[in-house]
């Protein structure tokens, strides 16, 4: 499903930089020493940019390989996936929700072979 | 950390350790996915180990896992990590009134620390946007048990997933915990629009270079909801995020 990483510069560039964005997020307003207003837009902005960054990175996932749409429907992500929607929305219990996610996927994965 | 033994004596700090009890067990299971999901989407357990210890950020730890394993470039990586944080940024208004007052190392360390459970226990117990003594002490006593239950449990997990065979497909269960999260932003018309468009731009528009599907489908997803917002003035969706 995906190819394996190797310790590179890079990529430790990538986690340190990763850990800096951690720090700087959580430190944006409380690290300057005056206190800066958040202006209308930004505020507005932030209230999409996070939901819009996860569904953009979970979307592809669930319903491409390698680039080209799932070729078959005996896919155990996509029956794994639309469990873990419909038990979040019915439940809305985020640990439920990765119980029952990869019950399916096991069930399908191991019990059928997809 | 002056006087280890002093903090545990102080009750501010020993009620932060008390009332994270609770949260902490959900988090050892997040932590414990997580784990999983890093070393089962190809992660070697040293890698694994260092993005746990220094990113400390679930979420964006989950969100920049595929873009890592398809060798996204470094700026794509930060860009998606910097959108799932934002929420951090909009709590860090909410700790100024708290802490801004405090030197700027120390404001420093509180910030690394804050993490989404901290925010909800020290608002529930502090409500009141103003300083007041005990409250280093009791954000504290919660990081000192916050932290440890999810590194602890990142590690178990990581050292777990070395042994599970990669067909299981239990690297899938970071995308699942992201579905939860996704289902918890969804509360106005808006956001599900939004959520749609995110979607479906990063499905179609996955050909291009460099994950640049990722960047395209933030931005038409941001403007498109607040392009919504600006027609019709709703209710504010707030991110109900739980790393």
């Amino acid at each position: 499903m995906t190819a394996t990483l190797e310790w590179s510069w890079s990529l430790l560039l990538a986690l340190v930089g990763l850990g800096l964005i951690t720090l700087l997020t959580r430190g944006f307003f409380l690290l300057p020493d005056r206190e800066w207003p958040l202006p209308a837009w930004l505020r507005q902005g932030l209230r999409y940019a996070p939901l819009a960054a996860l569904t953009a990175v979970v979307a592809p996932e669930v319903v491409l390989t390698q680039g080209q749409w799932v070729a078959t429907l005996q896919d155990a992500r996509l029956y794994a996936a639309a469990a873990a929607a419909l038990f979040y929305a019915w439940q809305r219990s985020i640990l439920g929700t990765i119980v029952v996610g990869m019950a399916v996927m096991l069930a399908l994965r191991l019990g059928l072979g997809w | 950390m002056e006087g280890a033994s002093a903090r545990w004596r102080d009750p501010a700090f020993r009620r932060g350790v008390q009332d994270m009890v609770g949260p902490a067990m959900g988090i050892a299971a997040w932590g414990l996915v997580t784990g999983v999901a890093m070393v089962k989407s190809g992660m070697s357990v040293s890698i694994a180990l260092a993005t746990s210890l220094l990113v400390f950020a679930g979420s964006a730890q989950l969100a920049t896992l595929p873009l890592l394993a398809g060798g996204a470039p470094l700026w794509v990586v930060w860009a998606t990590a910097a959108c799932v944080n934002l929420r951090f940024v909009i709590l860090g208004t909410q700790w100024r009134p708290y802490f801004g007052h405090l030197p700027r190392a120390r404001r420093l360390r509180l910030a690394y620390f804050a993490a989404d459970l901290n925010f909800v226990l020290f608002m529930k117990r502090y409500p009141r946007p103003e300083p007041a003594p005990g409250q280093e002490a009791y954000f504290w006593g919660g990081a000192a048990l916050n932290y440890p239950a999810w590194q602890l449990s990142s590690v178990a997990g990581i050292l777990l997933g070395d042994r599970v065979p990669t067909e299981w497909g239990l690297g899938f269960a970071g995308v699942l915990v992201l579905i939860g999260l996704i289902g918890s932003m969804l509360n106005t018309r808006s956001t599900w629009v939004a959520a749609a468009v995110a979607a479906v731009t990063a499905v179609l528009s996955y050909g291009l270079p460099y994950k640049l599907n990722i960047v395209l489908a933030i931005a038409a997803a941001v403007l498109v909801g607040v392009a919504m917002d600006h027609r019709t003035p709703a209710g504010a969706a707030t991110a109900d995020d739980r790393t």
